[in-house]
């Protein structure tokens, strides 16, 4: 038996699905607002992301003596998802607060605003993705048809990347320190998976662990892997599947006990 | 047919950011608004409404008076669906439409057109339909020419006009107002007022927040007075105004 409100909570979803064209809208005047009368437009995103992997790139590789024609692609694949990833986690902190204008005025399914933050950082990351072929034709790295599986591993990752902005976004409503304390989590959470580094030059007795409870690491690899052509391990794709439908079984009973609160909270 | 039923509905907000029995104190002191109080956990709550009882149906155009902070806006709000009451119940049947903050939205880097159809998606417009009465609202913002220049090229009377025209392409059940829409020029005037009839008048209930006697006189047929978020009296426009307003010396004369 479900709860009347998990069912609420529910709802509030389907109508927010309903409501896309909205979501769009937002979306894009979001990225459009920050880029508005430069010439370039959203493309800066894009310079200087490129420009961080250069630098990177270059230090980085002959400090861990890595090969640049396998850890230059993993890096910049690895920073331009992450960035998705922790933006999106970062700003699902704050996407009820950021709307509250429109919130506290216009009965909209809350979840547009977990949405509309979403699609904005998605527009971003396409942006970004303009640079991996110039960095998979400067390492000479040749198209692979296993590339065409990060699709299905993107819809995974924005499936559980969904449910954690949703709980965040209730809770940062409330206590207004968390979103800080996410902050400093993700900068951990950075550190501890294979971005910088590539996993291979972590001893093995390390890895096992750094690695397979770093449930980051698997999300990030559903991703990665098909992109450097080869398929991501089972163990991704279980934990991946796994932390969505735990992740989305309490987003759902968090939000429905709490959705009618997040009004008076703004 | 469209309904409003309250049954002793109560809006609490917890203050959080609001402790200590000095601070309560305080606030006690200068607390025009709700009422504030703490909870059973010691929390200071602020009482926006508490126990409203009231139903609406077809026809009632229903004027709100009261002080600032008396529990308008908040009202408003639970009319619009954006607050559910923390206990008791409100139950809204029929399609909510607001001519409250119509510039919630704009984006003033935008132009008129691309605003039009983000306000209409806000509204609940699909961009189809939109389509079918964007020429309505450019002829009828009289922007011409500006309607594709970014908005913060307009005068405000432009902004105006373009908003109002886009809020007033809806033909809700129920319709929230607060204070009568006034815009631009002696010309535009008439025409918008025309518009704004035309609208109140299609809409099956009126709930009117305002400050105005002659206002509540005019358009409302029942009359809710809210006094600290509770109601002080309900009725009909011409008691309920007396009472509130002071009965006008030169009307005793009249009868």
């Amino acid at each position: 038996m479900l709860k009347y409100s998990t069912v609420a909570a529910m709802s509030d979803i389907a109508a927010a699905t309903r409501r896309m064209p909205l979501v769009g809208i937002l979306g894009w005047q979001d990225v459009r607002q920050r880029y508005r009368r430069s010439a370039l437009g959203p493309l800066w995103l894009t310079i200087s992301m490129g420009v961080m992997i250069a630098t990177i790139g270059i230090v980085f590789g002959s400090l861990f003596h890595s090969p640049m024609t396998e850890f230059l692609p993993s890096l910049a694949s690895g920073i331009i998802l992450w960035g998705f990833i922790s933006t999106v986690i970062n700003e699902g902190c704050v996407s009820f607060i950021a709307s509250d204008a429109i919130i506290r005025q216009l009965p909209i399914p809350l979840f547009v605003h977990v949405l509309r933050m979403t699609w904005r950082n998605v527009i971003i990351l396409g942006h970004n993705l303009l640079i991996l072929p110039i960095v998979f034709v400067a390492v000479r790295k040749s198209v692979h048809p296993v590339m065409v599986v990060s699709i299905v591993g993107f819809a995974l990752l924005v499936i559980n990347l969904l449910w954690m902005a949703l709980i965040l976004g209730v809770a940062c409503a409330r206590f207004r320190d968390l979103s800080q304390m996410v902050g400093s989590i993700l900068q951990v959470v950075f550190y501890l998976t294979p971005i910088m580094w590539l996993p291979q030059s972590l001893p093995a007795s390390v890895s096992a662990y750094v690695l397979n409870f770093n449930p980051v690491y698997h999300l990030l690899e559903i991703v990665r892997a098909p992109l450097l052509g080869h398929l991501p391990s089972t163990m991704s794709w279980v934990v991946s599947g796994a932390t969505a439908a735990i992740g989305w079984a309490v987003a759902l009973l968090f939000y429905g006990h709490f959705r009618r609160r997040i009004a008076y909270w703004l | 047919m469209a309904l409003i039923e309250f049954e002793n509905a109560t809006v609490e907000f917890a203050i959080y950011n609001a402790t200590g029995r000095s601070l309560k104190k305080q606030l006690f002191q200068m607390a025009t608004g709700g009422q504030i109080g703490s909870d059973e956990r010691g929390r200071v709550v602020v009482r926006a409404l508490e126990n409203l009882t009231f139903s609406l149906r077809d026809g009632d155009r229903v004027g709100l008076l009261g002080h600032n902070g008396a529990g308008k806006s908040t009202l408003l709000r639970m009319l619009s669906g954006v607050y559910e009451p923390s206990s008791g119940s409100a139950r809204i049947q029929g399609k909510v439409g607001s001519l409250i903050d119509i510039s919630l939205g704009i984006d003033h880097e935008a132009t008129g057109r691309e605003n039009i159809y983000t306000r209409g998606a806000l509204l609940g417009i699909t961009r189809s339909s939109m389509k079918q009465h964007i020429d309505e609202i450019i002829e009828f913002s009289e922007l011409g020419a500006f309607i594709d220049m970014p908005l913060r090229t307009y005068s405000t009377g432009m902004h105006l006009r373009l908003v109002f025209a886009v809020s007033t392409i809806l033909r809700p059940e129920i319709l929230l107002m607060d204070e009568w829409l006034s815009v631009g020029d002696e010309g535009f005037k008439h025409r918008a007022e025309a518009r704004l009839a035309g609208m109140v008048e299609a809409t099956k209930i009126l709930v009117l927040a305002s400050h105005s006697r002659e206002l509540i006189m005019n358009t409302c047929n029942r009359v809710i007075w809210l006094e600290h978020g509770k109601i002080r009296m309900m009725g009909d426009t011409r008691a309920v105004t007396d009472a509130y307003f002071g009965v006008v010396p030169s009307e005793l004369h009249a009868a």
